[in-house]
């Protein structure tokens, strides 16, 4: 075994199955009814896959990452489905040991990093309250310290910064510590929700270089939740689109960019502007999100598509394999034409 | 004036606008006002402390209007010794006897000389300063319910004047010495507060100086050594409560308020079309204020009762009947050592001033959660 | 070429880093710094750069939320031109007609106390014009046109019974009511999602079309610059440092600072393979800059003209492409 204070992914072989959704079904209550807000979602993430999930405000994708936490406040509640990580079910845990993985197993990158630290401590030092309540073994100071450095050195920031306090450190280094942050007790899995919304195009594009340099290294898992494709496009090797609480289409990037299969998700790339590709015409998506609270009948997607038939308003697609690992909630799939000027 | 911007007649498409044009601009805007109105109904109503609060407050205005109703009808004709027991201003007065004070005697010899030549008839004047009203202590009466024609319901007090009547004067008191104070603090608060929050630089600095200043000096004692100089009565006490905690810490809060909504980009909105400053903050700012200003509204009602009510108890205000003054009676007149038995003589007006200030608390607090959706549970 | 509507000469904008009552301030934030630019009727230019790099500062001084501390910007109002930095008093009323300007946030650009019609009309009401009978029927002309309909519907309805997108709609009928020549849009749909995002840049595309209007468009994201615009300015630190046709810009980036942009935009292909873009460090702030080139301390090919002489000036460098850079040829 090599050294304890490596910094490397506990979780299991590349390839093999780290993360199992069956059929998750999650609600919040409010007054004005019972919010659905993640309906039906089954997927699963392999040891080292970077997974995408796509999808407009309020469609149920920071949801998802609640859920995965534990994080859910008092009014939400899982109504039914699975968790399974490690092959270990998570749902209904206890508060206690849910909190002990959730730092171990599962770490998080949320946006808004200015949010994430307390402007009181040293940054190193609130890294070192990580280590110390959720690192397994009992660690010295310097130990602590050593691998503090190491973190920092892992997600190019100086190790000497991490004797200052978050306000002397710009967006992007802030946004830096916070993933050194989530690295620190080695988890299995990384959720990074809109982890670069905040900054600006040059950092953007810094942090999701050095994410994507550390996944490969220490061969881990990560899933993305992104309201830009052009940011998932980058960074996933398989992504999710995400519509009103439903997981509308799913498979591997490339395939979902270059044969969009769900209308929504037709849509929606071809209603991304792009510096690339020849100046077109992008199509609107019409109409506005549904009230997930009085969610439509039927397919969720049914009043703004372009080829809804009577089907779509009365019986709900449910998410269908359709080959080579490409999966779409749909049932007029085959009428999708191919994406005109995206693709060179 | 004829503007081309408006009667371009080819380039306007025609758009049915049904029945809007037609009807007068306010009775739509009449409309619109009564339906957020119930919309803020609904989420005041959801809270069950301010439903609590209100209805304690409509108990209240209840009791004010009853009593000149009462004192017209039921109360009319209940002469005891020439005066109505159950008229506060004038039921005290009917077992009162006028004395005449004579002057402070400076120099004892002199004086006892000039009194001595006045009494035996020479001529001098004893020189009157003024009355004071002496009363012989009566024993104060329980309630009594069975005789109807002249029920004291909850007693009377030592003068014999009947308390449940004192009790229903002091609600109207109350309520005008809280509308009074409430009113005119929220109304200087929020000008002061918009003010310095606009104009910034010389004037928001002279202002919360002036905002600090009167923060630093302690309300009641103020009051009181007032009231030395003064003549207080309640209108007097509403309006230098009122200017007292506008200028102070609401004006402050208010400030900060004002500052909020003037980085809006609305207000830049507003200006980029050409709005004056007095637009911009009557029209934009203000309202946005408004909200909050109306809940220290509330609040304020709850300070100024409280205020009254220990000044009147010190007997420094020259006020007819209060809660606060009837719990001075019945400390002057020595029955505050005697525990609950004459528990008539304070406990109602003791209870009248905290349920009173705790219904607009409460309406306050319900109001807040209306104000601020941040405190609302989801 | 015909006569620009909008030509800026010089327009410079200093903030005071610490105000005090008893001392004149000694350091300045260079927000915007001698940027020059033109604007032609019916186009629009594309403001595009990093936050903090002055571009919000340039929209404000045009509409005239902010007063510049030098330079000229002239707008040619029909009937005669006006300089924004200077404008007379008793041609103020001119002015706002012919400038304005959509805000980025659709949430907080609207009076939350304020009805649509008292939103869209209060630039009639402030400029006097009409009856209130005319200004409901141009209130409803203008949320038909922004695409509000029935407008019957909307026109007493307050901000948050609205989407997102249904609000800078609003905002939008709010900015054209009063037919400007001109509008200053500061990311207007920056904070919307992808799926509305479209059908605002096309509603203003369309408008821009039939009813003339030029747009200074001040965005982060070159991607929707390029739908939007007709050119293309980047700024660095209160600079113009490139400025050319959109298509030319993003073909032929000559800036390093344009070429560092452009690398790191993301691309919604994932089979394409970008280039890294190459710049040195982080942003910082423009307080009392030393005169030589802004970027100087980022670039990747400074040399001793960078390190020695001024700031570059913007020049041609052939087929309306300027550059200000020492080492473009």
């Amino acid at each position: 075994m090599t050294n304890t204070l490596d910094i490397e992914s506990r979780g299991g072989r590349a390839g093999t199955t780290l993360l199992k959704l069956d059929d998750v079904i999650m609600r919040y209550h409010t007054k004005e009814g019972w919010v659905s807000a993640v309906e039906n979602i089954t997927f699963d993430l392999a040891n080292g896959e970077a997974l995408g999930l796509v999808g407009e405000s309020g469609c149920g994708k920071t949801s998802v990452a609640l859920t995965l936490l534990g994080l859910l406040p008092d009014n939400a509640a899982i109504i039914s489905g699975d968790i399974q990580l490690d092959g270990e079910s998570i749902v209904g845990l206890p508060e206690e040991q849910m909190r002990r993985r959730r730092w171990r197993d599962i770490a998080m990158v949320f946006q808004g990093a200015m949010n994430s630290w307390n402007p009181v401590y040293k940054v190193g030092d609130q890294i070192r309250e990580a280590l110390r309540l959720h690192w397994p073994e009992t660690l010295t100071y310097t130990q602590e310290t050593e691998r503090i450095g190491q973190l920092f050195e892992l997600v190019g920031l100086n190790p000497l910064m991490a004797d200052r306090y978050p306000h002397e450190f710009s967006g992007g280094m802030r946004q830096r510590a916070v993933i050194a942050m989530a690295l620190s007790c080695n988890p299995k899995l990384i959720i990074a929700d809109e982890p670069t919304t905040a900054l600006d195009v040059i950092v953007q594009d810094q942090i999701l270089k050095e994410l994507k340099n550390i996944q490969a290294e220490l061969g881990m898992s990560i899933i993305y939740i992104s309201h830009d494709i052009a940011v998932i496009a980058e960074v996933t090797d398989r992504m999710g689109v995400m519509y009103a609480g439903k997981l509308v289409e799913l498979g591997d990037t490339i395939e979902v960019f270059h044969r969009p299969r769900h209308p929504y998700s037709y849509l929606l790339l071809s209603s991304t502007p792009s510096i690339t590709g020849p100046r077109r015409k992008l199509a609107p998506l019409e109409g506005e999100p549904p009230n997930l609270i009085d969610p439509p009948t039927g397919c969720r997607f049914h009043p703004r598509c372009p080829f809804a038939t009577e089907r779509c308003s009365l019986e709900d697609p449910v998410l269908t394999q359709i080959g080579g690992g490409h999966a779409v909630a749909c049932f007029n799939w085959q009428d999708v034409p191919e994406i005109g000027g995206l693709q060179k | 004036m004829t503007d081309t911007l408006l009667s371009d007649p080819d380039s306007t498409p025609t758009i049915d606008l049904g029945e809007i044009v037609a009807t007068p601009l306010w009775r739509i805007r009449l409309r619109v006002a009564w339906r957020s109105f119930r919309k803020n109904w609904a989420l005041f109503s959801d809270n069950k402390m301010g439903v609590v609060g209100l209805l304690i407050i409509v108990v209240f205005g209840i009791m004010a209007l009853a009593h000149p109703i009462l004192l017209a009808t039921a109360w009319e004709g209940h002469e005891e010794g020439g005066k109505n027991v159950y008229d506060v201003r004038a039921g005290a007065d009917s077992i009162i006897v006028e004395k005449t004070v004579v002057d402070v005697v400076t120099d004892p010899v002199t004086e006892i000389g000039r009194i001595e030549a006045a009494l035996m008839g020479s001529g001098a004047v004893i020189p009157e300063v003024g009355t004071v009203l002496e009363v012989p202590l009566a024993n104060p009466a329980p309630p009594v319910f069975r005789d109807v024609e002249h029920a004291h319901v909850l007693g009377t007090d030592p003068f014999g004047a009947d308390i449940f009547s004192q009790l229903l004067f002091g609600a109207r008191a109350a309520f005008l010495l809280g509308a009074i104070a409430a009113l005119s603090s929220v109304f200087l608060a929020t000008i002061v507060g918009t003010v310095a929050a606009f104009y910034g630089g010389t004037i928001d600095t002279l202002l919360m100086r002036l905002a600090d200043l009167v923060i630093l000096i302690p309300l009641l004692p103020l009051l009181i050594v007032m009231s030395g100089f003064w003549q207080i009565g309640l209108m007097g006490l509403g309006i230098l409560i009122g200017v007292l905690g506008g200028l102070g810490g609401t004006a402050i809060i208010l400030k900060s308020q004002a500052l909020s909504v003037k980085v809006k980009p609305f207000i830049d909105a507003a200006r980029i079309s050409g709005g004056t400053d007095w637009r911009i903050i009557t029209r934009h700012i203000i309202p946005n204020v408004l909200p909050l200003s109306f809940l220290y509204m509330m609040f304020g009602v709850t300070g100024a009762i409280f205020i009254e009510a220990t000044l009147s108890f010190l007997g420094l205000l020259n006020i007819d009947a209060s809660w606060g003054i009837m719990i001075n009676i019945a400390h002057t007149q020595g029955y505050t050592l005697q525990g609950l038995k004459v528990w008539w003589l304070m406990v109602p007006a003791g209870l009248a001033i905290t349920v009173f200030s705790a219904g607009f608390f409460m309406v306050a607090r319900a109001m807040d959660e209306v104000v601020n959706p941040r405190l609302r549970r989801r | 070429m015909t006569e620009p509507l909008l030509k800026v000469e010089g327009l410079t904008k200093h903030f005071p880093v610490s105000k005090s009552l008893f001392r004149s301030p000694t350091d300045f934030i260079h927000a915007v710094d001698h940027i020059s630019f033109e604007i032609a009727l019916g186009e629009s230019l594309g403001l595009v750069g990093e936050s903090g790099c002055g571009k919000s500062t340039t929209g404000r001084l045009l509409v005239k939320l902010d007063e510049a501390t030098g330079g000229t910007a002239e707008l040619d109002i029909g009937e005669g031109k006006l300089d924004i930095a200077h404008v007379p008093k008793e041609e103020m009323r001119d002015f706002r007609r012919n400038v304005q300007m959509i805000f980025q946030d659709p949430f907080e650009s609207l009076n939350p106390r304020r009805t649509v019609f008292d939103t869209v009309s209060e630039p009639l009401a402030v400029q006097k014009i009409g009856t209130v009978t005319e200004r409901e029927e141009r209130v409803a002309e203008l949320l038909h046109k922004v695409g509000l309909t029935p407008p019957a519907t909307f026109l007493f309805r307050y901000p948050h019974e609205l989407s997102g997108g249904q609000r800078q709609r609003v905002a939008i009928a709010r900015a054209l009511v009063l037919d400007p020549r001109f509008v200053v849009a500061d990311e207007p749909t920056s904070m919307l999602d992808v799926s509305i995002r479209i059908s605002i840049m096309d509603l203003m595309l369309n408008l821009a079309r039939d009813a003339g209007v030029s747009y200074l468009y001040i965005t982060h994201d070159l991607a929707v610059a390029r739908y939007m615009c007709d050119r293309i300015a980047v700024m660095y630190l209160g600079k113009i440092v490139e400025m050319a046709p959109t298509e030319e810009l993003l073909s032929n980036p000559r800036h390093p600072y344009t070429r560092a942009l452009l690398a790191a935009v993301p691309v919604p292909d994932p089979a394409f393979k970008k280039q890294a873009p190459d710049i040195k460090g982080g942003i910082s702030k423009a307080i009392n800059p030393p005169p030589q080139c802004r970027f100087l301390e980022r670039c990747p090919m400074a040399n001793e003209t960078c390190a020695t002489a001024d700031h570059p000036p913007l020049l041609d460098r052939g087929g309306a492409h300027l550059v200000a850079c020492h080492l473009v040829p």
